[in-house]
């Protein structure tokens, strides 16, 4: 059956028409966009994994920006020093992997780790602010690697090289609806193609783990959690530094997965997006996914409308809109999501709390 | 418990002299300046090293900072220029000082100051040739109230619908990047210019009253961080601002309104931001680019806790970083060191800061207020009362 | 040390000469304790006396500075909580140590799982067992209700359950019965029998005399860090235990005087309040109070007393109904305003609502009046006022306290709630509210309270009391209103009121059937 005149005949109404423009507009891109919308969700996913796991566990985490932008720069630049000790290495055939790159991305984790330490002795240990402890981290995180790439840019180096994306077969990508999904989740390069198996089992460990159950007692009740002979420092400070592994991928995702460079502020407020997303998934890792998605799906309509617009009237009425409008998108719609959801989401009751074994010693 | 609590450390922190009282202030955050310009110059001599085709200079460090300061206080138009760089942290710091006293985390410092300077250069623009006095208390009217509204709205998404304002901030920030680069590059572009620029304020510019750059937005600065003084500390209204942010309940049960002090806070501490911006427009830039002002925001997140929210500390820890940025063009064109140099130098700063505790502990003072939080400590397992 | 309890057992606890000082008060002051296999050994003394601290050396969670600990005569070193409960030793704090959002089943478990293997744990048998253990001592247990959805008496089992999962030889339970009705004590003093029965030693603190009498075999009393008694039930009585609890002959009533109720100054009709989740919390409430008397609200914490309170000091919109003030109506009245129309109110948390813990205590005592003559003129404020009429308060008021600068935080809890008085109480009221205005306080300064509110009443003020405390309500009040699931079940004249009645109306609101069944929803 053709469409054509019915769907001409709703785009024609006036104003609502264009409601129904933007509709088809959205309908015949999104699903192209699939695997691109993945690839916008992936470091937005992994923040929020890396925000839950801090979170459940009573330490708010607003590094996840800075930890991110840290790991991507020292994935890319590991990558760019190491690459020349292997000559020209041969790229495996699934995702292009190799020797430098694996180097590349340990050490974006660990320094990534290294850094959810840090935020973890000084709100855990010291009993910092946590939100000024981790601002102190994005700025530290900004400073040092804008001050380096500085430097390093004077040498003008090669490229890190990068990942490269698995290409499903057509069999698989070509089922109904399946198959949009299927490509969405596969055609992907290593780090965002595990993502949803890490997101599954982040939530498999939470809810039905030891460590799970622990903590998220010690998130809730620390007090009741000691009593019953649970280490509370302890508890969060592996949950901190665990959560760092994630917010390290998401890193090294944006300079050896996503791009083969770094540029400076590169993650820019994808660790603060991240933190939505966890706030609107109410703090579990599949919730988090999916709200990923959504302002993944943002992120990518404000990126398509700038290089493809739609045509015909609402066309012409968005040429006349600031491209800037539509970068802002992402961001508005954030703070719109946040005050619409946060009312009823209740976030750990003992979250951002420092906790005190003794007081009076 | 029933014994009466021991009267000691009151008396004792009163009948301390004033040197020890200083010291006791003063201490941490001067080691701490000591030793993040000490990790700096570790920094300065390792990044040599990563610079290929240079000779290794052991002193370079030393040749950095040296110029740091001449660039800094070098001669009279250094040392104003200096001031000049500070004034907008001034404003700045307030802003965020004056969040924390309410419990609020302003990080959307950086999108009122640029929110600030638009409305400063609109209005500017058009007053370009009324008469100076009008053109000038317009435009900067015109900067207070965008920096305002830009931080109304995340205290009223906070107060209505619980929003955290650290994320809400932040989102502004990146859509006042947007918002300005929109602008710049379309209504505010002057038609001809190969890039975007605005046209210049004219008369509603700042008037120079000290040497060759000296604006009128100094004096303001100071006269403001007294100003914020008085209000938090001399009047009811810094009362309930400042007894929302250590206890929003019992502020609550007292009859005082937390929510309305949440917008009200926000409004405020986003016009002084915005006059931040509206100071560096009318005083210093006179037009606007679409690369306006990068760093005042977070410099003022620095500014606020090294004074520890305290408005007159604002004035010397603005002085301490404007003098950094002051100097970092002689750095680099002395020393070749970048200036994302003076970045590095405010992170470690604030690290140790952050971490003065242990400081504290090392230089063994006690009774001295917790440095950087600001947050009520929770009560531990018998703590205030006797088990 | 041998007595007429015969054949001499090794005591499954003793503690030894335990000292514990923090800084400024020496908590525990050589205490000796034993405690035989299968007895209740009551620990009594009154709020500060060091109970707690005693019983947070024996869990690991303080380190004492002197003495020992022996478990079957053996001398052992307790370094935290998990090496208590390895040897059998288990604690029912006096606030639960239950998180509220994970079900009973989880709250077991934590931090002795049973699992599945290394990594998982093994839910089926872990509810196996909680229902089978649940059954021993007589009651059905849900394995997956959520602990915050249960009853206070609910979750006091959950507890025990938590311990005796853990297979817990000896049993510490702290102020137990604080916030439960005589029914549900009674209930719990069942389970606790039983548990002696089978050979659990029970340490059971309280500074409830007749509460004590009943359930302990033996009686040790402490007073400011030191013992001061060991005795038998069958050979003391209240007025002993008092006298030695509090180390002089006290009045175990308040002498109230009559009461000489004039006009109706607080009338509530029709009211209906709801709580923060959007739940009816207050379902028609009518009640009045006159000048010169004191209306008691007695009832379980958590059916709508702190909702009641709160609409009628305006820090809550009532859903429906009307409060009237002296024959105004100030139904939805914000809480300055109603401050302005002389009504005091003493919020239940002092930390959380009744004191700025960080500001100086001259600051606290002008908390609700800061704003007006003499401590401000337009919005300045006029500190030399403050400080002046703070050192009038704190003699007036006996707040013990170096100076008015001092951080409220550095004041003891009796000292804050006297501030909190001072403050509220200091001038010409027609109404006063007070939600637990004794809860933990020492007994000087709960003296000191109730003679203040006395005093007030005298004066011609309304006086309404919320407490958890049955004992309190029924001490100070003139009427008593029973409130249950949102209602004022029924009025009784405070002077005749029976406890188990009052009991009964606070547990099933008057009404003939079977108690909550709460853990089976």
């Amino acid at each position: 059956m053709d469409l054509t005149p019915i769907i001409n005949g709703l785009y024609g109404i006036p104003v609502v028409g264009l409601v129904f423009q933007l509709a088809g507009y959205l309908v015949s891109v999104i699903p192209q966009n699939g695997p691109n919308i993945m690839q916008q969700a992936t470091p937005l996913a992994l923040g929020a994994i890396c925000g839950v796991l801090c979170e459940r566990s009573g330490v708010v985490n607003i590094a996840i920006e800075g930890t991110m932008l840290a790991a991507a720069f020292t994935a890319w630049v590991v990558g760019v020093a190491i690459q020349p000790m292997f000559g020209t290495p041969n790229p495996s055939d699934i995702f292009g992997i190799t020797l430098p790159l694996l180097i590349a991305l340990a050490a974006a984790v660990l320094v990534a780790m290294a850094i959810s330490a840090l935020h973890a002795w000084l709100s855990i240990s010291l009993r910092a602010d946590q939100i000024i402890s981790g601002t102190i981290i994005n700025i530290a995180a900004a400073g040092l690697t804008g001050y380096l790439n500085q430097l390093i840019s004077q040498n003008s180096p090669a490229g890190a090289g990068e990942f490269a994306r698995f290409v499903p077969p057509a069999a698989l990508t070509n089922l109904p609806v399946i198959g949009w999904v299927l490509a969405l989740l596969l055609n992907q390069g290593p780090i965002s193609i595990s993502v949803i198996v890490l997101v599954v089992g982040t939530q498999v460990w939470l809810f039905r783990s030891r460590w799970g159950l622990r903590t998220r007692a010690v998130g809730e009740h620390p007090r009741a959690a000691e009593t019953v002979g649970i280490d509370v420092i302890r508890t969060r400070y592996r949950n901190v530094i665990l959560g760092g592994v994630f917010a390290g991928l998401a890193g090294a995702f944006l300079s050896i997965e996503a791009t083969n460079s770094f540029q400076q502020n590169m993650t820019a407020g994808r660790g603060f997006i991240a933190l939505a997303a966890m706030i609107m998934g109410r703090w579990t890792p599949i919730g988090s996914f999916g709200a990923a998605l959504l302002f993944a799906t943002f992120l990518q309509i404000g990126t398509l409308i700038n290089i493809a617009p739609p045509s015909g009237q609402l066309g012409s009425i968005m040429a006349g809109v600031p491209p800037q409008l539509f970068d802002a998108l992402p961001y508005i719609l954030t703070i719109v999501i946040l005050a619409g959801v946060v009312g009823r989401s209740t976030p750990p009751a003992a979250d951002g709390q420092p906790y005190e074994r003794e007081a009076a010693t | 418990m029933s014994a009466p609590p021991s009267p000691a450390p009151a008396q004792a922190r009163s009948r301390r002299s004033l040197g020890a009282r200083a010291w006791a202030v003063l201490a941490v955050p001067a080691l701490v300046v000591i030793l993040s310009l000490l990790l700096g110059a570790v920094v300065i001599l390792g990044s040599e090293l990563i610079v290929t085709g240079r000779k290794f200079d052991p002193w370079l460090w030393f040749t950095a900072y040296a110029a740091l300061v001449q660039g800094a206080y070098g001669s009279t138009d250094a040392v104003i220029q200096t001031l000049v760089y500070s004034t907008p942290l001034v404003f700045g710091g307030l802003a965020v000082a004056f969040g924390f006293k309410a419990g609020l985390f302003n990080i959307g410092a950086q999108g009122q100051f640029l929110v600030g300077a638009l409305g400063a250069v609109i209005v500017g623009v058009a007053l370009a040739d009324a008469p100076a006095p009008i053109a000038i208390v317009a435009a900067t009217i015109a900067g207070i109230v965008a920096g305002g509204i830009w931080g109304f709205v995340p205290g009223f998404l906070k107060a209505v619908s619980g929003a955290h304002e650290v994320v809400s901030t932040i989102m502004l920030n990146y859509v006042a990047v947007q918002l300005l680069a929109a602008l710049v590059s379309g209504p505010l572009k002057v038609p001809k210019s190969p890039s975007p620029v605005t046209y210049d304020v004219g008369n509603a510019a700042f008037p120079i009253v000290i040497g060759a750059t000296g604006h009128i937005g100094i004096i303001l600065a100071i006269v403001a961080a007294g100003f914020v003084w008085w209000l938090l500390f001399r009047t009811t209204w810094g009362f309930e601002i400042r007894s929302v942010g250590a206890n929003p309940d019992a502020a609550r049960y007292a009859g005082m309104r937390p929510k309305l002090l949440i917008v009200a806070t926000m409004t405020f501490s986003g016009a002084l931001a915005g006059l931040a911006g509206t100071s560096v427009l009318l005083g210093v830039s006179h037009s606007m680019t679409s690369s306006f002002g990068t760093t005042v925001g977070f410099d003022s997140i620095a500014v606020a806790l090294l004074a520890r929210s305290n408005p007159l500390g604002v004035l010397p820890a603005a002085v301490l970083f404007g003098s950094m940025r002051a100097g970092a063009g002689l750095m680099q064109i002395n020393a070749g060191i970048p200036v994302e140099l003076v970045d590095v130098l405010q992170a470690t700063i604030l690290l140790f800061l952050v971490a003065s505790p242990v400081l504290r502990r090392l230089l063994r003072l006690r009774n001295v207020e917790a440095g950087i939080t600001t947050a009520a400590p929770s009560p531990g397992l018998g703590a205030g009362t006797a088990p | 040390m041998t007595d007429e309890t015969g054949p001499s057992l090794a005591p499954a606890l003793e503690m030894r000469g335990i000292t514990k000082r923090y800084p400024g008060v020496v908590a525990n002051d050589g205490i000796n304790l034993q405690v035989r296999p299968g007895e209740i050994h009551a620990l009594l003394g009154e709020n500060g006396a060091g109970k707690t601290t005693l019983m947070n050396v024996l869990y690991g969670l303080a380190t004492p500075d002197e003495g020992e600990i022996l478990l079957d005569g053996k001398v052992v070193t307790i370094s935290g909580p998990s090496d208590a409960i390895a040897r059998g030793i288990n604690m029912v704090h006096q606030h639960f140590m239950l998180v509220p959002v994970l079900t009973v089943a989880e709250n077991i478990l934590l931090g002795d799982e049973t699992m599945a293997n290394r990594i998982f744990l093994d839910r089926r048998e872990a509810h196996r067992r909680i229902i089978e253990l649940g059954r021993r001592f007589g009651f059905e247990i849900d394995p997956e209700a959520k602990v915050g959805s249960l009853s206070v008496g609910w979750q006091q089992r959950v507890e025990i359950l938590k311990a005796l999962y853990r297979n817990a030889r000896i049993l510490v339970l702290d102020e137990p019965t604080a916030v439960l009705t005589p029914q549900e004590t009674d209930e719990i003093f069942g389970v606790l029998r039983r548990l002696a029965a089978e050979g659990h030693s029970i340490v059971f603190i309280s500074h409830k005399l007749y509460e004590v009498l009943e359930i302990a075999d033996r009686i040790t009393v402490i007073r400011r860090g030191r013992v001061v008694g060991e005795r038998l039930p069958s050979a003391t009585d209240e007025d002993d235990l008092a006298a030695l609890m509090v180390g002089r002959e006290v009045q175990l009533t308040v002498d109230r005087g009559e009461s000489h109720p004039a006009g109706v100054v607080l009338e509530v009709a029709g009211l209906e309040v709801r709580d923060d989740r959007g739940q009816p919390a207050v379902r028609g409430v009518d009640l009045e109070v006159r000048a010169g008397e004191i209306f008691g609200i007695a009832g379980v914490a958590g059916n709508g007393q702190d909702e009641l309170v709160e609409a009628i000091v305006g820090l809550r919109k009532p859903a429906a109904g009307s409060v009237r003030l002296a024959g105004k109506d100030v139904t939805g009245h914000s809480p300055r305003m109603m401050n302005e129309d002389a009504v005091a109110y003493v919020p239940a948390d002092r930390h959380r609502f009744g004191l700025i813990l960080s500001f100086p205590l001259a600051d606290n005592l002008v908390l609700t009046s800061y704003y007006r003559s003499p401590y401000a003129r337009g919005i300045v404020r006029d500190p030399r006022a403050i400080q002046r009429d703070a050192v009038t308060s704190i003699e007036r008021y006996d707040i013990r306290t170096p100076s008015a600068t001092v951080r409220a935080s550095t004041l003891s809890g009796g000292n804050q709630q006297k501030a909190v008085v001072a403050r509220e109480f200091d001038r010409d009221l027609k109404l006063l509210v007070l939600d637990q205005p004794t809860r933990g306080l020492d007994v000087g300064s709960i003296e000191f309270i109730h003679h203040q509110v006395i005093a007030k009443r005298d004066a011609g003020t309304a006086v309404l009391l919320v407490s958890a405390e049955l004992d309190e309500v029924l001490e100070m009040s003139d009427r008593i209103g029973v409130m249950f699931e949102g209602r004022i079940v029924a009025v009784v004249d405070g002077r005749t009121a029976d406890k188990n009645a009052v009991g009964l109306l606070m547990a099933t609101g008057g009404e003939e059937r079977p108690p909550v069944p709460a853990a089976t929803a």
